[in-house]
C-alpha cells in the first residue's frame, strides 16, 4: 500500500483519540459497578437494557484491536529482524484476532 | 598541584576495551583537552577528530560519560564523576578507530531525507525577500543552526533500535527547507521524509532536543513534518 506508514500513524493517532475518552468510561463503569456492589445479572440486566452499551463497546473493541496492532508492530520492527509483508499480514491478523474475542464479548452483554 | 584525573578512553574499533590514563586537571579543562592531552603526551596513536575547538564545526562529538556531547565545549569540572571521566566513540555510527566514528551514514541520511535545497524558477530570476517576521522564516530560524555533529543521532534510541531510521538532524533538516519560501521542490522534501523509516518513525522521545549541544528541537521538526505530510496527503498532493 502507498504511503503505508503515514496512513498506519494516522489510523494509531484516530485510534487514541477514540480510545482515550472510552477508557476513562470503562474505568468509570467498573468503579461503579463494583462500588455499588452489583451482582453479574443486574450488571446484565442493564447492558442487556439498551443498545448504546454494546455499541460503546463494539467501538471501544474496534479501536483497541486497531491501535494495540499497530503498536504491535512497531514493536516488532524496532525489537527484531521481522519486516515486510509477512510482518504486515501477521498484525492484520492480530486485528482480527483482538476483533474476535473482543466482540465475542460484546455479545456477551448484549 | 591537584590529583590528576582518571580518565577511561576506548581503544579499537566495534571490538575493543577502554583503556585508562592519568591526566593533570587544569582551570577550565574541557573533555577535549583531555583527549588531546592523552594523544600528545601519552600514546600518540589514539585516533580521535576535531577542527575549531570553539562549538563551531561539529566535528569533536564524542560519549562522555555515556552520554553523547560535544566535547570542545564541555568543562570536566561538569562530567567528571568522583574524579573520573569515561570517553567513548558516538553511538550509533560505526567505529573507524578509538574516538573516531565513520560520519558517512549522517550525511547519507540526509540525502535520504533529501535535505539540500532546490532553488525555485522564481528564485533564480531576482532575489527572494523573506521577512524576519514570517511565520515560516521563523520555523526555519528555530532549526537552521545545525552543526551537524551527529549529537542527536548518537542519542536517538529510534536509530539504535531501526538502523534505517532517517533520524533527527536529517529531518530537522528537511523541516527547514519545506519551510523555505525560495525552495522549488516542497513536495520531493515531503515524499522524502514520509518514507517507511522517515519522520512517522520517531516516537517523540525528545532525547534530540536533549542533547543537541546548540539547544535545537528536532522533535518539534520532526512533529511538523508529521502535520505538513498529512495535510499534503488530505489535499492529494503526496
Amino acid at each position: 500500500m502507498r504511503r503505508l506508514e503515514l496512513w498506519l500513524y494516522v489510523a494509531q493517532r484516530g485510534s487514541a483519540l477514540v480510545l482515550a475518552p472510552l477508557v476513562l468510561l470503562h474505568l468509570g463503569v467498573i468503579l461503579y459497578a463494583v462500588g455499588g456492589g452489583l451482582s453479574a445479572a443486574e450488571i446484565l440486566a442493564r447492558t442487556r437494557s439498551s443498545l448504546l452499551w454494546p455499541a460503546v463497546y463494539g467501538l471501544f473493541v474496534a479501536a483497541a484491536a486497531v491501535h494495540g496492532a499497530i503498536g504491535l508492530r512497531v514493536v516488532i520492527r524496532e525489537w527484531s529482524e521481522w519486516r515486510g509483508r509477512s510482518l504486515d499480514l501477521a498484525a492484520l491478523g492480530f486485528v482480527l484476532l483482538l476483533l474476535l474475542l473482543g466482540l465475542r464479548a460484546v455479545t456477551a452483554i448484549a | 598541584m591537584s590529583t590528576p584525573l582518571t580518565v577511561e578512553i576506548w581503544r579499537g574499533t566495534e571490538q575493543g576495551r577502554f583503556e585508562t590514563y592519568q591526566v593533570p586537571t587544569q582551570p577550565s579543562q574541557t573533555v577535549l583537552d583531555l583527549v588531546t592531552y592523552v594523544q600528545r603526551k601519552l600514546d600518540p596513536t589514539l585516533a580521535y577528530r576535531f577542527a575549531c575547538r570553539v562549538g563551531v564545526c561539529g566535528s569533536c562529538a564524542m560519549t562522555v560519560n555515556g552520554t553523547p556531547r560535544w566535547t570542545c565545549r564541555t568543562h570536566v569540572n561538569k562530567v567528571a564523576s568522583g574524579g573520573r571521566v569515561r570517553i567513548a566513540p558516538l553511538r550509533n555510527l560505526p567505529v573507524l578507530r578509538d574516538l573516531a566514528t565513520d560520519m558517512a551514514p549522517l550525511f547519507d541520511k540526509g540525502q535520504q531525507a533529501m535535505g539540500r535545497f532546490v532553488a525555485a524558477e522564481a528564485e533564480a530570476a531576482a532575489v527572494a525577500v523573506v521577512p524576519p517576521e514570517d511565520p515560516k522564516r521563523k520555523e526555519v530560524d528555530a532549526a537552521i543552526e545545525c552543526i551537524g555533529c551527529g549529537v542527536c543521532y548518537a542519542g536517538c534510541d529510534v536509530v539504535a533500535w531501526r538502523p534505517d531510521y532517517l533520524g533527527p538532524a536529517a529531518l530537522n533538516r528537511a523541516w527547514t527547507l519545506v519551510n523555505d519560501v525560495r525552495d522549488g521542490d516542497r513536495r520531493g522534501h515531503l515524499q522524502a521524509v514520509a518514507a517507511d523509516a522517515g519522520c512517522h518513525a520517531c516516537h517523540s522521545h525528545q532525547a534530540c532536543a536533549e542533547h543537541c549541544p546548540v539547544g535545537l528541537n528536532p522533535s518539534r521538526s520532526i512533529a511538523g513534518l508529521k502535520r505538513l505530510v498529512l495535510m499534503a496527503a488530505i489535499k492529494g498532493e503526496l
